[in-house]
């Protein structure tokens, strides 16, 4: 004895469903093959469902009045003589063993490891992460980009870097230093016996990418003017023993030097801007990034809103940062919204350099050493001056030589102005 | 909200829009008295009469012909295609007249015909009664292809249709039409025409398609959902011209993308939205562009098997959706 379906036969094009109108058997009854054994309407077509089976009906599943999918069953005949159809419950099993043992050999299977999506090789570009230490759950070990995004997620680093400062990659440092340009990520380059290999580190790479960045990306152009800084200097070092005593940090040239410039800028707001792909961007406020330097890295802490401070208000952000730096307390605060970079390169006896953009910056001021030198002055007269030169590297997407030399001058007109008289610290 | 099926949905939208304007009417072959082979437009015949529900002769030529006359003089016609099949004799009348009569006269005259027509297989109707035509017209431009999937969007496209003063092709599929259900407000509203609609929201893999296949892809995904693959599902709505914004940020989500339709696949609507994802979204894909579509042979098979093959249904969906996912 088997036990056959009747199922709700399709009565006619687009017809997906029928209404059992009325059953003509009840369970039990000894059916003939084309028996009718059901009243169905449809939205078309009343018909009456015949039976395919000589049999007896063992249960009605659908009750009168029920709307059922063509295909689902409404009842059950059994009928005589037939076995058991075996035929379909053996198959399961063999299949699943298939199903399984394809499941394990795709785990062990890294043929797709190496095999990179467009997307997966651009986020691991912009995200500065080495794809040999990523694990891949994807198709035969292959790194699928939500492998990636969830790495960046979870802090953007690599295996590698990961004992690195997590903000480094997204807030880079940046300052023109000719070392960083060397670093890519070329494999080619070994090191011989003796030699001591150093492992990049986040903020190394950091920097390394962003001096890349900008020197692809923004065509330097470099200017110089030299100023003469006698007023300023007799001025400062008149102040400084007194300033330093009252305020309780030194007062250093710096200060004067972003003074003049944020005035400058506030004269040249295309100076202020940024090269935002299909526009330019000149920024409102001017906050100025300036350059600190540890023994491992610079540092690019930002000044906010410096056209709204004194001299002496610039100086003490300047020395509330460069403090900041060296007991490593920078947040990532500290160093974002920078429209301007002044680099005091001077520091360092430098008298001349050629600074890279503050990426996405349109330009970088350095302030080089305040040198004795003997000049010519007005009539003939040759004087012993304090004079410094002032260098300007400018993306020449954004400015061209006139705004940029202009700027240039009226930055060297003040600080030549500057003096007791013309200027107060406070 | 009351529930609908997706041919009640074409009934409401057209009963409410002969009534809203009585320069929409309704003609083709036995749209009258008999309601329509679907019953698309039962009941009115008995509303409207005979002078806004006009049974037509046997030619479809003249149905679009006909249809564009009385649009471009002023007229609203909803011009009913008896299976989308039977649209070929009428290719030139749509596609060099309706088309591009805008176009032609600078403006001076328009063609705002709804023209109507029941495509796609799955109901055992074989070569004449199967076929999807959408891309023999989707490559010229002044026409408008509109394919809703459920009953909702085919009340609010259908109005729109209606509405627009430029041609649209109105494809509906006939499987859908008793087999989908779905809540259709009694409220007048209508859909814009050229936008599509995301069914579903997902991170994993991205499905873009149109028609009954959306049900597929909705169905699969339920199902996917519980061993932990979640699908971001785009309906196209209209297929041409398509919503290009649409189909960039849905394969940009998720950078695996299937396309179904249940057209043949070479030529088929999805190899034009295959372009702008490859176009668009280089950099954002993660896996090759996938295409699930029926076979390249010339006609829906008769037998039942064959039929099935042929078919799209919601296990290829459900097995090309988890391949993807697995990629």
């Amino acid at each position: 004895m088997a036990t056959e379906k009747i199922l709700m036969p399709q009565l006619g094009e687009s017809v997906t469903e029928g209404t059992i109108g009325r059953w003509l058997v009840s369970v039990g009854d000894k059916v003939d093959k084309y028996d009718p054994i059901a009243e169905v309407t449809t939205d078309k077509v009343n018909s009456e469902v015949p039976t395919s089976f000589q049999g007896t009906i063992k249960e009605l599943i659908a009750e009168e009045g029920e709307t059922l999918q063509v295909g689902e069953v409404i009842c059950l005949i059994e009928v005589e003589g037939a076995s058991e159809a075996p035929t379909k419950e053996q198959h399961p099993p063999a299949q699943q063993e298939v199903a399984t043992s394809q499941t394990a050999s795709l785990n062990e299977d890294q043929s797709m490891k190496k095999r990179y999506s467009p997307a997966v090789l651009r986020l691991a570009q912009e995200h500065n992460i080495d794809l040999e230490h990523v694990e891949g759950t994807g198709k035969s070990g292959r790194i699928t980009r939500k492998d990636v995004q969830k790495l960046i997620a979870e802090g953007g680093v690599t295996p590698s870097e990961a004992t690195t400062a997590p903000q480094a990659s997204q807030t880079a440092p940046t300052v023109a230093n000719s070392e960083t340009q060397k670093i890519t990520s070329s494999g080619s380059i070994t090191a011989a016996q003796g030699d001591t290999e150093i492992p990049i580190t986040g903020v190394r790479r950091a920097i390394a990418n962003n001096m890349l960045k900008s020197k692809h990306e923004a065509p330097h152009a470099w200017t110089m003017m030299e100023v003469d800084v006698t007023n300023l200097v007799n001025y400062r070092n008149a102040l400084k023993n007194e300033f330093k005593a009252k305020e309780g940090f030194s007062l250093t040239f710096l200060p004067f030097f972003i003074k003049a410039t944020v005035e400058a800028l506030r004269e040249f707001p295309r100076m202020n801007s940024m090269w935002a792909g299909d526009k330019i961007i000149e920024k409102k406020d001017i906050n100025i990034s300036i350059a600190v330097a540890t023994e491992e890295a610079l540092y690019v802490p930002v000044i906010k809103q410096a056209d709204e401070l004194s001299i002496k208000g610039i100086g003490r952000s300047v020395n509330d940062l460069a403090q900041k730096v060296r007991s490593n307390k920078l947040s990532a605060e500290d160093m974002q919204g920078g429209t301007f970079t002044v680099n005091n390169t001077g520091s360092f006896g430098s008298i001349l350099s050629q600074p890279i953009i503050n990426y996405p910056q349109a330009a970088i001021l350095s302030v080089e050493s305040i040198v004795k030198r003997p000049v010519i002055m007005e009539g003939g007269m040759i004087a012993a001056r304090d004079m410094v030169n002032l260098c300007l590297s400018l993306d020449h997407r954004i400015l061209d030589g006139l705004i940029a030399g202009r700027f240039l001058a009226r930055v060297k007109e003040k600080l030549e102005k500057m003096s007791a008289e013309t200027t107060s610290i406070y | 909200m009351p529930v609908r099926s997706y041919i009640e949905a074409v009934t409401l939208a057209l009963r409410e829009e002969m009534q809203r304007d009585e320069n929409v009417f309704i003609l083709g072959e036995d749209v009258g008295v008999r309601g329509g082979v679907f019953r698309a437009t039962a009941g009115l015949f008995e509303q409207f009469g005979e002078a806004r529900v006009m049974d037509t002769p046997l030619t479809e030529s003249a149905i679009a012909g006909v249809g564009i006359g009385a649009a471009m003089y002023g007229t609203r016609p909803v011009a009913e295609m008896q299976f989308a099949d039977f649209i070929l004799p009428a290719v030139n009348q749509i596609i060099s007249e309706a088309a591009k009569t805008r176009y032609r006269s600078n403006n001076d005259w328009t063609v705002p015909l709804t023209i109507r027509a029941p495509y796609g297989g799955g109901v055992h109707g074989a070569l004449y009664h199967s076929q999807s035509i959408e891309s023999i017209f989707a490559n010229q431009p002044g026409l408008k292809i509109v394919m809703p999937s459920t009953p909702y969007d085919v009340k609010g496209l259908l109005k729109a249709a209606v509405r627009s003063n430029d041609p649209v092709l109105f494809l509906e599929h006939k499987r859908a039409y008793r087999l989908i259900k779905g809540e259709v407000p009694d409220e007048d509203y209508t859909l814009p025409i050229g936008k599509a609609d995301v069914k579903r929201e997902g991170e994993d893999i991205t499905v873009i398609t149109y028609g009954l296949a959306v049900h597929f892809a909705l169905q699969a995904a339920e199902k996917l959902a519980e061993e932990g693959i979640s699908a971001h599902i785009l309906d196209l709505r209209t297929v041409y011209p398509l919503d290009q914004e649409a189909i960039i940020e849905a394969a940009s989500k998720t950078g695996k993308v299937l396309l179904i339709t249940e057209d043949n696949k070479e030529g088929s609507i999805i190899g034009e939205v295959s372009a702008i994802i490859a176009e668009h979204c280089l950099f954002d894909l993660d896996a090759p562009i996938r295409r699930l579509a029926g076979p390249d042979i010339p006609a829906m098979p008769y037998a039942p098997p064959m039929e099935k093959f042929f078919m799209i249904n919601p296990e290829k969906v459900e097995n090309a959706m988890r391949d993807l996912a697995e990629f």
